[in-house]
């Protein structure tokens, strides 16, 4: 039997607001950012780290939801699932998430995140209109922005890394980190 | 030509468009599954208001979040009334914020940027 005392006093030692493991469905992000909601409500008083913890965490979901619908079309691992946790300490809140991604689509995803990273506050609020205002969006929406709306949003860097898992299939792990809001 | 009125719920805004007064207003959230699909009566409303609007429109927008494939949206609502001032009509603007929310501050300030359209920006 798993030891759930060990589990329970290690997401107690770590802060852990939320962890999840399945498949990502558009009620469960729903659901998820209720349980948020509820708890920063609870435990975070500045408003506008709320905000911003709130706004970063719809835009994970968002790119995990819509990720997940992308590569269970295409069927190469055959699994929808991903993970999701939120914790917090040093003052920060820290958002990650990983989901299985086609080794194909790894360099565009990179390049991009690499893009986001060397720009400056100032330039990504410029790459944002550019791209609010003329490129086409995907039927569902997103079209880029999220990540440089997670960027914007926390004032940091996306870390990310790339796990090879076989041929076709890595596994695509990225944190953010939302520092609290100094009063 | 009738109004549109919505519900808001945890993850749509509050819509009311008035062709009688000339009033839109749009408040609250803005996370939809399919932001297209929710935001698509208001763009058809919005179609048929500009071609008999009133002389003024006034547009209070009130957003607590929105996410990034709203912004899409939201742009083409405020794409489809920078028509008028162009036709001789007026449009009044304003877009707030929460104390202290710079993020929602930003974001009314780049669409006013985008459009080359004056918006008032202001805190609630």
């Amino acid at each position: 039997m798993i030891d759930l005392l060990e589990q329970y006093e290690k997401m107690h030692d770590n802060n852990i607001m939320l962890s999840f493991k399945g498949e990502v469905t558009f009620d469960l992000v729903n659901s998820i950012l209720k349980i948020i909601e509820e708890r920063l409500n609870r435990t975070e008083e500045d408003l506008k780290t709320k905000k911003k913890v709130y706004n970063v965490l719809v835009e994970c979901l968002q790119n995990l939801c819509h990720h997940i619908e992308e590569s269970a079309s295409e069927e190469t691992f055959g699994t929808k699932t991903a993970i999701l946790m939120v914790y917090m300490n040093d003052n920060t809140y820290h958002v990650l998430t990983g989901n299985y991604i086609q080794n194909k689509n790894i360099d565009h995803l990179r390049n991009w995140l690499d893009q986001i990273n060397s720009v400056s506050k100032d330039e990504l609020r410029e790459l944002y209109k550019k791209i609010l205002n003329n490129e086409q969006f995907s039927e569902k929406g997103g079209g880029g922005l999220g990540f440089i709306d997670i960027a914007r949003k926390s004032g940091q860097k996306l870390n990310y890394n790339f796990k090879s898992v076989n041929d076709n299939v890595s596994f695509f792990s990225f944190q953010i980190n939302i520092p609290k809001h100094e009063l | 030509m009738k109004s549109l009125s919505l519900s808001p719920t945890s993850h749509t805004p509050f819509v009311s468009f008035d062709a009688e007064t000339g009033s839109i207003e749009l408040k609250g959230r803005s996370t939809p599954e399919n932001s297209v699909e929710f935001y698509e009566p208001i763009m058809n409303w919005l179609d048929d208001y500009v071609k008999s609007p009133k002389e003024t429109t006034k547009v209070e927008v009130k957003f607590e979040y929105f996410n990034t494939s709203s912004s899409k949206c939201i742009l083409d609502i405020f794409k489809r009334l920078s028509v008028l001032p162009k036709n001789g009509k007026k449009v009044d603007i304003t877009w707030f914020y929460e104390e202290d929310d710079e993020d929602m501050q930003e974001a009314g300030e780049d669409y006013s940027d985008i459009l080359g359209l004056p918006f008032t920006v202001k805190q609630v």
